[in-house]
């Protein structure tokens, strides 16, 4: 792998967190009113005296710049301010609800990679009407927006057929489990038919190279043609695709949370932002740009360290 | 340069019947949801926000053809007097990102150099703050309604255009014809309107027609979440979050009535976008 794509990769993910960065904390000046009001929560009559004291702690009578560095210091160092709505740390706000995400975002995440891998892979190896099937059904589960499904999931499995509850995370590991699985697979389908039909392209595209062509003429027995030629040359593009995937999976997991009210960083986010509690929207939505583009980057690093052709396209 | 683009639709392979078929039968399907956007109001059987509460989910009946929702509203009425909001947003949306993006593009493709780089640059990093997160930042700014989402998605949506636009517009300008035409002394801005984007043209139309169905589902996915349109108006995506709770007392027509609009319109300008795109660029675009 070239060095200087590992460098021209790590300096856009330390430039994509800066420049977000900078636009989270100055989304708040773009308010026609004073963005202290923000920090309170909007939609309450606040107190002048409070008022003062939020222009003191977050430095917003400062210049801008120094505003800024001073934000962001404190969150690096963990200390996201605090929310006078809930009468909270951010911090312990965001603390007492990650783990849910997280249990979610990786219950999601493992679906759509055995699932997508799995179905693409099948697909491209059996051809004819599995294949068929597959591309259309595929195609079908990433029209049907996650809230959509959300409810379609609620209503077949929850109602008609009372096989999973429906709000709540639920008490311990199977608990959890249970509680979880209608969000993760609502979650999922979209990204599993995404992943599926790029895994099925890839696939079939090696099934019909030269070399497989080549390994078969020289009577290399099948098994071992698919697993050593086709699926191991078939694995970058799935690696890509898959690392796209657990993106898009954090990245919607707010909207699965807000449908099934399992609670969650992304329920907090919303409900925050609904009451106009600045602190806690900037310091989620901070955490959410930086696990998205630390996978990102992640997934291109480790394509490029599996096939050193993507680094010298990638290094322009 | 019409007789380029025509040489060049016309090598291409032509499409099949009954895939011509889906895409006349999708485009169909915008058409009427665009009709319904437009003259919607002037159709519904009954006022979309006329409460019943006699007459809450009702079935099925010759007045009410599709029932009647948790206030005894007619949902026939509320989906249609909802194709404005539901369409409106994300077309001004695609119009203002697809404006800006393919403006972007030929800025960067046309002079190259830093401030390609610089343009790549900058959409890579807006590229990295996924749009749904970026929405519910402004909409805490802004407070609920569909301006900030709309804001917020524009920008968003910017990267989507311009990357592809970009290439497709590097390769163009490097045409022989282009610096013939510089060459015979023709003003930059005339081979920019009268060459470049007439040759762009397709392309974008089919970015913009594709972007349209995701577009449509991101505001709709917003206002589920209640940071974009406000009870009680009766954009889609707010109708499946207000026939949530119905659902589990056994009435889920609210909720799967507008996710099932949402579905159809999303659905339909994909397979015209792909289908123009066929059409327009031949078959590998």
């Amino acid at each position: 792998m070239r060095l200087r794509f590992v460098l021209t990769r790590l300096s856009l993910l330390v430039v994509t967190v800066l420049v977000s960065s900078l636009a989270i904390y100055g989304a708040m000046f773009l308010t026609p009113g004073d963005p202290a009001t923000l920090l309170v929560g909007g939609s309450r009559d606040p107190d002048p005296a409070v008022l003062a004291q939020i222009h003191r702690e977050y430095h917003l009578d400062d210049p801008f710049i120094q505003g800024y560095l001073h934000w962001l210091g404190n969150c690096l160092q963990g200390d996201f301010g605090k929310s006078l709505v809930y009468r909270d740390s951010v911090a312990g706000l965001i603390g007492t609800r990650a783990a849910d995400t997280l249990a979610l975002v990786t219950y999601a995440a493992v679906i759509v990679l055995v699932t997508g891998t799995v179905i693409g892979t099948v697909a491209a190896l059996r051809g004819g009407r599995t294949e068929t099937l597959v591309t259309t059904l595929t195609a079908g589960a990433m029209a049907v927006p996650t809230f959509v499904m959300a409810v379609l999931l609620i209503w077949l499995f929850a109602v008609q057929l009372p096989w999973f509850p429906v709000y709540g995370s639920g008490e311990g590991f199977a608990g959890t489990l249970k509680h979880l699985t209608l969000p993760a697979v609502a979650l999922a389908l979209t990204w599993i038919g995404y992943v599926a039909q790029v895994t099925r392209t890839a696939v079939r595209a090696e099934l019909r190279s030269e070399h497989v062509e080549t390994a078969r003429s020289r009577g290399v027995p099948e098994h071992a043609v698919i697993r050593r030629h086709v699926l191991y040359n078939a694995s970058g593009p799935v690696l890509a695709v898959s690392g796209v995937g657990i993106a898009g999976v954090i990245a919607t997991a707010a909207v699965a949370e807000q449908a099934f009210g399992t609670g969650g960083l992304g329920s907090l986010m919303i409900e925050a932002a609904s009451k106009q509690d600045m602190a806690v929207v900037q310091a989620v939505s901070l955490i959410f740009v930086v696990v998205f583009v630390v996978i990102n980057t992640t997934v291109d690093l480790v394509s490029a360290a599996l096939d050193p052709r993507v680094a010298q396209k990638g290094a322009r | 340069m019409t007789s380029a683009l025509f040489a060049r639709t016309a090598s291409k392979p032509r499409a099949g019947r009954p895939r011509d078929r889906v895409t006349l039968a999708a485009g169909c399907v915008v058409g009427l949801f665009v009709f319904l956007a437009v003259c919607g109001p002037l159709l519904v059987p009954h006022a979309p926000n006329a409460v019943d509460p006699l007459n809450v989910h009702a079935g099925p009946s010759a007045t009410h053809l599709l029932g009647t929702d948790d206030s005894g509203r007619d949902l026939l009425s509320r989906l249609i007097a909802g194709t404005r909001a539901s369409l409106a947003a994300p077309a001004v949306v695609i119009a203002v990102s697809t404006t800006l993006g393919t403006l972007l593009a030929l800025v960067a493709a046309w002079f190259g150099g830093w401030l390609d780089r610089f343009v790549s640059g900058a959409l890579d990093v807006v590229f990295g703050f996924p749009g749904l997160i970026m929405a519910v930042l402004v909409a805490a700014v802004f407070g609920a309604g569909l301006t900030a989402p709309v804001v917020a998605l524009s920008i968003a949506y910017l990267p989507l255009i311009t990357r592809v636009v970009r290439s497709a517009a590097i390769k163009e300008r490097n045409l022989p014809y282009v610096s013939a035409l510089q060459l015979l002394g023709a003003p930059t801005a005339r081979i920019w309107l009268r060459h470049l984007l007439p040759n762009l043209g397709p392309l974008v139309l089919v970015q913009a027609t594709i972007g349209f169905g995701y577009a449509l589902l991101d505001v709709a996915a917003i206002s589920f979440l209640g940071l974009g349109s406000q009870p009680p108006d009766p954009e889609w995506g707010l109708m499946v979050a207000n026939g949530a709770p119905s659902i589990l007392a056994g009435a889920p027509q609210q909720s799967l009535y507008a996710g099932l609009a949402i579905l159809l319109v999303v659905v339909a300008f994909n397979l015209l976008g792909t289908g123009l795109s066929r059409r327009l660029l031949g078959e590998q675009a």
